[in-house]
């Protein structure tokens, strides 16, 4: 049962991670605007 | 009625469920006296939600041997009139240049907008949600006609290894993630329809925002996740022979026997197939939603199998159209894993005593592990009889 949380919660702490490591690659889902570099996820 | 009966009857049903209202093709129409143009017969037809041949106006788009000479009233248009420029226009035919870089700015005019919408309002929702019902009141019947499977003279009481932490691991990752989308999904599609109308606007928005969030972005791990177990499980999903004999016992569900099984058997490794191939494919179609316009993919599939089935699927596809084929393709995808997945979730708890707890703490009972996975049983003893762990 232990691991079944530890798969759930490792889930969420990706889900947490994604937006910070696809911002190092210009895919920013923060800014409010797309450029040729920089497509908003959103 | 036996259980065959049933068996066909649900069949019967399951497909009615998926059978489309084909759309008719339009009668002829003679248009001489619009010279070619449309006519009242080509509005009513298309009115009437018949499929009209549009090419004798995607295809009207001007001819420079009929240009006015320079020096007359329309001789600046070249061979084409205003009404053709739109025609191009909105057929996509126009060689469009403009300063904005952005992605599919070239394109003025995309009517697929319309038929993806209604596509996605309408029958996605319907056989979607009703296919979701289905399964669910299908394995309602089955629980109150079969049963819960239970241990034949009960549990042994000793325990057997079945999947290592990190097997276990790897499937909640996969399972937490897949849980998480199927419902944020099935609420951003269906939660116009079903939820503004009794929760209203102002709190349905959170909610939208929230479910768009969370479905973005754990994407990554059920990523993660399904490729973990194709590595860690894929050797035990080859098919061989003994997965047509447990087939043709029909899993001795309804018999209640037990056919022979390895470590996984022919039922397990549908769902293991279903997952794997069903899961890549949502995973790319929903890449290509999550960077638009970045990774269109559907024309050069359909250059493929049009190459292997000699087909006429369209190969060139406006970025938009290639977003809603995603869009479409990713939702027909994602209810079919559901089903799958809902039939799995069922059989893994409440449906099997003692099934849970190979994925609860890794360890099963013995006479459980027997009666459905027997050679595998002894496979592992052979091991350890020689000193090797499972
Ligand atoms: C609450 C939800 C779930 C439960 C209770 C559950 C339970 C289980 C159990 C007990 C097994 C091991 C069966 C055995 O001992 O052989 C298993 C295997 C597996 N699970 Fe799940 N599962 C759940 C959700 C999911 C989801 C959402 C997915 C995929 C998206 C998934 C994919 C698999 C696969 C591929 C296997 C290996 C093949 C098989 O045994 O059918 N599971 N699950």
């Amino acid at each position: 049962m232990k691991v079944m949380l530890a798969g759930f919660v490792a889930a969420l702490v990706i889900a947490a991670l994604a937006p910070v490591v696809l911002d190092q690659f210009g895919w920013s889902s923060a800014e409010h605007w797309s450029s040729e570099t920089s497509v908003r996820l959103d | 009625m036996n259980f065959k009966q049933f068996g066909a009857a649900a069949f019967v049903l399951a497909t009615l469920l998926f059978n489309p209202g084909w759309a008719q093709d339009a009668p002829e129409v003679d248009r001489t006296s619009t010279g070619g143009a449309q006519t009242l017969e080509d509005i009513m037809a298309r009115q009437k939600k018949l499929d009209v041949d549009e090419s004798f106006r995607s295809e009207n788009l001007g001819d420079p041997d009929s240009a006015a000479a320079m020096s007359e009233q329309l001789g600046t248009q070249g061979g084409t009139s205003d009404s053709d420029k739109w025609r191009g226009i909105r057929y996509n035919e126009s060689e469009i240049t403009t300063q904005s870089r952005g992605p599919a700015a070239d394109v003025l005019i995309q009517d697929g907008g319309m038929p993806w919408y209604e596509l996605r309002e309408g029958p996605v929702i319907t056989y979607g949600g009703l296919a979701l019902l289905g399964i669910i009141a299908l394995l309602a019947v089955f629980y109150f006609v079969r049963g819960k499977i239970m241990i034949d003279g009960g549990p042994a009481g000793t325990r057997i290894e079945r999947f290592k932490a990190i097997e276990r691991f790897g499937h909640w990752l996969l399972a937490g993630s897949f849980i998480a989308l199927a419902l944020t999904g099935l609420l951003t599609l269906m939660g116009r329809s079903f939820l503004i109308p009794v929760i209203g606007h102002e709190a349905f928005s959170p909610l939208a925002i929230g479910s768009k969030w969370l479905h973005n972005n754990i994407a990554w791990a059920f990523m993660l996740g399904l490729v973990m177990t194709f590595v860690m499980w894929v050797a035990h999903n080859i098919p061989n022979k003994l997965d047509w004999q447990w087939l043709k016992a029909g899993g001795g569900i309804f018999t209640k026997s037990h056919p022979s099984s390895k470590k996984f058997n022919a039922g397990q490794k549908i769902i293991f197939w279903t997952v794997m191939i069903l899961g890549f494919s949502v995973s790319l179609s929903g890449l290509s939603l999550l960077f638009p316009f970045q990774m269109p993919m559907f024309a050069d599939t359909f250059g493929v199998i049009n190459s292997i089935l000699g087909t006429d699927f369209p190969t060139a596809l406006a970025p938009h159209e290639e977003m809603q084929l995603s869009n479409i393709w990713h939702s027909i995808v994602a209810f079919l894993m559901m089903l799958a997945i809902i039939a799995h979730i069922y059989i893994g708890s409440v449906g099997m005593e003692g099934a849970f707890d190979a994925m609860g703490t890794g360890q099963v009972d013995l006479e459980w592990a027997r009666q459905h996975h027997d050679l595998w049983v002894e496979e592992v003893q052979a091991r350890q009889g020689k000193g090797e762990s499972s």
